[in-house]
Order: structure tokens, then sequence, then C-alpha cells
């Protein structure tokens, strides 16, 4: 891995993506790599924009703030309007399918994936999209093993809850297939 | 396996207290700081402590006083609007010595202002909200490991110097989450308050040794009865119109942290040994503060971070200290220059001092200092 990354998760408050973030720090955490994981969102409980950072380093991290992010996964029209504008050059988003893809994005640096539809269809809980994001993000930017990925989850997710947020995680790596991966990791090295 | 654990800086207000003997904490949770109720919800109970929500923030400070007045270490914890509440009683905290940590996650104001975002815009209000002439100490973290470690130095001070101790938070740092590696308990200084127990000379509750400046605490709801007031009040707790006595205990409450300031003050200093501008800055800032210097030195200016740890009392003496080196300062905070005018009072006219502040619920980057730094360079410095 180069340096520092920056990864950013948006979307609306209630689903999730804080959480989603704050498990690629426990993820972090767990390998023994700096990490500093931080949020911003309106008063509202839910509704409104909802934006979590996530900052992987080898080296201290002292800014707390990501400011161009290498990565960015938007679950919200909104968010992905307003969010795609400040990725660093080069930087990849992950946006819903539901989504329409901004004006002057290059296509080739996006990947369209059916997260909140698998959560709601193949999972059968919709409050389970974040943690299939978590899976997808996993498997197409290849940052950490699986058994960390899971020991990450299971730190932040109420017990009883175990089987159903694995199925989440797995359903979400299923949707990143090996030559989407290749190209998306190839991006980060 | 790395032995660090993930944890928010709000969470680690709350472990740290544990270590340091918290087992009362009487709140009304407010944003930024809701996470320090809610934690201390869930930890309190399994210590054997105790944890009450409130009706709202004045009976909050007021069931910590009497928590600690009967003999527990306790805390509350708020925001701008609930520390604006919180005033009279701290100041009875202070005039009665009844030890306590108050923690203050600012955020943007005035009044409710922007709930979410975070500020420094209560750096004067920590030291002058409440009224009349008073002690006051206060500290502040940048990191969620030093959350931890300080808010335990915040309980010490509070126990050694009997008045309650301000422990100024901002968003950045209650909400940001870090992998840290605690210290070990036992590598941990703890100290408890100097108790008497109604033997010997010292019969008052308020009596102070010749040459010293914190009287022993009674135990209060047992043994002996005594008198805790707002008022001014003699060594017996009761009040008096006096006005020898009452002027001899506002010097005395004073003194005992100006007197001490060697023991309370802390800063810290990076790069600064030969540095020819000094940022100075506090709490979650210096994180920007940081990169901006690393920057800085990575292109050949001599830029160094001095940053109080505490931060009331301001240390002036060790930024004296820097000035024959120093060719000019600026002062970064999340406000609208608070720390600004004691920066200025310290260093008189003997230097520049330029200013970077913010108040409008965002976050000062790296760049922002860099662009202020190259514009004072520009300009030729302003003299």
């Amino acid at each position: 891995m180069k340096g520092r990354y920056e990864l950013r998760f948006a979307g609306s408050g209630g689903q999730g993506v804080i959480l989603a973030s704050v498990i690629f720090a426990e993820a972090a955490v767990i390998s023994g790599m700096k990490t500093v994981q931080s949020q911003a969102y309106g008063p509202e409980a839910r509704g409104g924009v909802s934006k979590a950072e996530t900052i992987l380093s080898r080296e201290p991290i002292w800014y707390s703030k990501v400011t161009a992010p290498d990565f960015l996964l938007a679950l919200t029209q909104e968010s992905l309007d307003s969010y795609s504008k400040t990725l660093a050059a080069g930087g990849l988003i992950m946006m819903d399918s539901s989504l329409r893809l901004p004006e002057g994005l290059d296509p080739a640096q996006v990947l369209s994936v059916p997260v909140l539809q698998t959560a709601r269809e193949v999972v059968g809980k919709a409050f389970t999209a974040n943690i299939v994001a978590v899976g997808a993000i996993n498997k197409a930017l290849g940052l950490f093993d699986g058994e960390t990925l899971l020991e990450a989850v299971k730190r932040h997710i109420p017990a009883g809850t175990e089987d159903i947020n694995r199925r989440a995680l797995d359903a979400g790596a299923e949707l990143i297939s090996p030559e989407q991966a290749a190209a998306f990791a190839r991006k980060w090295g | 396996m790395s032995k660090a654990v993930l944890m928010q800086g709000n969470e680690a207000a709350v472990e740290g207290a544990i270590a340091a003997g918290m087992r009362f904490f009487a709140g009304y949770p407010i944003t930024p700081s809701t996470e320090i109720a809610e934690q201390s919800a869930v930890r309190l109970p399994q210590v054997g402590g105790k944890f009450i929500q409130m009706e709202d923030e004045l009976a909050s400070i007021a069931a910590v006083l009497g928590a600690s007045a009967a003999g527990l270490k306790a805390m509350t914890a708020t925001s701008g609007p609930g520390f604006s509440l919180m005033q009279e009683n701290l100041g009875y905290g202070m005039m009665a010595e009844i030890p306590c940590v108050v923690v203050d996650v600012q955020r943007a104001g005035p009044s409710t202002g922007l709930a979410t975002s975070p500020a420094q815009g209560d750096y004067m209000q920590a030291r002058w909200g409440t009224h009349g002439d008073h002690p006051v100490i206060a500290l502040s973290p940048s990191s969620v490991l030093e959350t931890y470690t300080l808010i335990i130095r915040a309980f010490n001070l509070a126990e050694k110097y009997r008045t309650p101790v301000l422990f100024l938070m901002d968003e950045i740092v209650g909400h940001m989450r870090e992998g840290v590696e605690l210290p070990r308990p036992s590598d941990l200084i703890i100290n408890q308050r100097k108790m008497s127990f109604h033997d010997g000379a010292n019969k008052q509750c308020y009596y102070v040794p010749e040459g010293q400046y914190v009287p022993a605490m009674k135990p209060f709801g047992h043994g002996e009865r005594y008198n805790i007031t707002g008022n001014a009040h003699d060594e017996s707790g009761f009040p008096t119109n006096s006005s020898e006595i009452a002027g001899k205990l506002v010097t005395r409450l004073l003194d005992k942290v100006e007197k001490n300031t060697g023991d309370i003050v802390r800063v810290e200093e990076y790069a600064m040994d030969d540095a020819e501008t000094a940022i100075v800055c506090f709490g979650g800032t210096a994180r920007a503060v940081m990169d901006a210097v690393l920057e800085a030195r990575a292109a050949g200016k001599r830029v160094g971070m001095f940053r109080p740890v505490t931060v009331w009392p301001f240390p002036a003496g060790q930024l004296r200290a820097r000035l024959p080196q120093l060719k000019r300062l600026l002062m970064v905070e999340h406000n609208h220059g608070q720390m600004l005018l004691e920066v200025q009072r310290a260093v008189g006219r003997e230097k520049p001092v330029d200013f970077l502040g913010r108040v409008d619920g965002t976050v000062i980057s790296p760049r922002d200092i860099l662009d202020k730094l190259n514009e004072m360079e520009e300009n030729g410095y302003a003299q």
C-alpha cells in the first residue's frame, strides 16, 4: 500500500455509513496500522447528509479530516453529487446502482454496485446495506483479509446478529467480479 | 495482532475518568458530548459507580458537587449551551472547594449554534464564565490517547487543589476515533483528596495550616456535621460578613492555583528548538498545525508548534521563555480570537502576533495554515 489512504463514506442519516467507516478503522487497528476515523452529520437522527471518513496509514496521522479522498462510497444521489467533486486525482467511487452518474465523471473511475437492493432482496434486511457495502469495498480495493474484516465487523454489531452480518459481508463481496477487483486494486497500488 | 484498541475521544474521556477513580456521573446528554453520558451509563454500574441522567445541566452540576462532597470522585459532561447553564454552580464548587471534573466538548456557538460542528469558542467562558474572582484550572487534549491520560490528570488536580477542573475538549477530538494503546493501570498515578477526620488541632472544616493553600476535606454526611456554602465563610464553613475573612478567603482560592502554576501548567512543544515562527494552538486544532509544521519544515522554514495543554492558567511564562528566539507568532484557533488575547498579553509589543481563526463550524486545514504562513511572508510580516 502507498503511504496514506483516505476513504469517505456518504449517505443519508440512518444508512449506517458511520459504522462502515468505523469497521475499516477497526480492521486497520487489528492489522497494526495507523488510523483516524471521524464523521460529520446534521442534527437529524434520520435523513440529512451523513459523511464519515477513515484515514489509513503506516505513518502517524495528525490532521484528522479528509480533504481529497482516494475512495468515495455514495449511497444517495445528494451525497454522490456533492462529494464526487472533491475526489483526489485518480480517486475511485463506489455508487449505489440506483443513482445517476454525475456529469463530468470518468466511468472508468466509478463502480456501480446494487448495494441497497442486495441488502433488501438477497440478505433480506435493508439495514444491512452498510455491511454489504463494507464487503464490496474490501473486495474491490483489496484492503484487508477476510478474517480481519469479519473480526472488525463482529466488534461493532449487537450479539445475535453475527449470521446476518456475515451473509451481508459475503453478499457484498460477491457483487465485485474478479476483473473489477483486479482493475480497482491496480489503481490503489 | 496489535494491542491497540479503536477508541473515540469521548469514550477515552470515560475510560480515563474511571481509571482515575470516577464513580459518579450526573449529566444531561448534548451533542457532541453525548457519548460520554452513554458510555458512563454503561461503564459505571460495572465498577460499582452511579450514573444519573438529570433533568437539566443545573441539576447535573449540583448532583456532581453533592456526590463529591459525600466522598466520590464525580464528573459531568456537556457542550456550550449546557456549560452556560452550569456556570453558577461551578462558582459554588470553586468557593466551597469541592473537587470535580466538568467536561465541555465544545461545538459551534453562540447559543445552540451548529450542534454537530467543531469550535473552540468556550475558551474565555472557561476562565470567566462564572462570576466573581475565582481560580480556574482547564486542560485541553488533542488526541484520543491524550484525552485518556489528561483526564486522569484533571481528576488528580481537582483532588489535590480541591477545585472543579474544566476539561476543554472539542468536537474534533471528541468524535474522532484512533487506535490507542492505553497505559497499564499500574503505571498510572492517581491522587486522592487529603482527608481530615475531626482529630487534633484542625477541628474546623476549612482550616488551612500556615503556608498551605488547600484545606483537608472532612467526610460530609457522616461523623461531625459541618456547613458548606457559596457565601463567604470562615474556617467553620459558616457565612461571614467580615471583609477581612472574605478577602483572605478569595485571595487564598486564587493563590492555590496561581502559586502552583509550576505544578499545574503543562505545554507541548514541537520543533521549537530553532523555530523563528511559533504556531500557538490548543486542543484538536493541533492536528492541522502538526501537519503544517511538518510541511513547512520540509520546505526549509523554521516553524514550530507551541501548544498549551493546560489552557488555564495560560502558560505565559513558558511562551515568554521562547520569545528571544522568535521573530513572530501565529495563533490558530477555532474561534474569533480568544487565546489570542492571552498570547498578546504575554508577548506584549515584543514580537508580532498574527491570527488565523474560524467561526463557521468547519475545520481549519493544514493548507489554510500554510497559506496563512505564506501570506505573512509575502506581506513582509506584520510589525
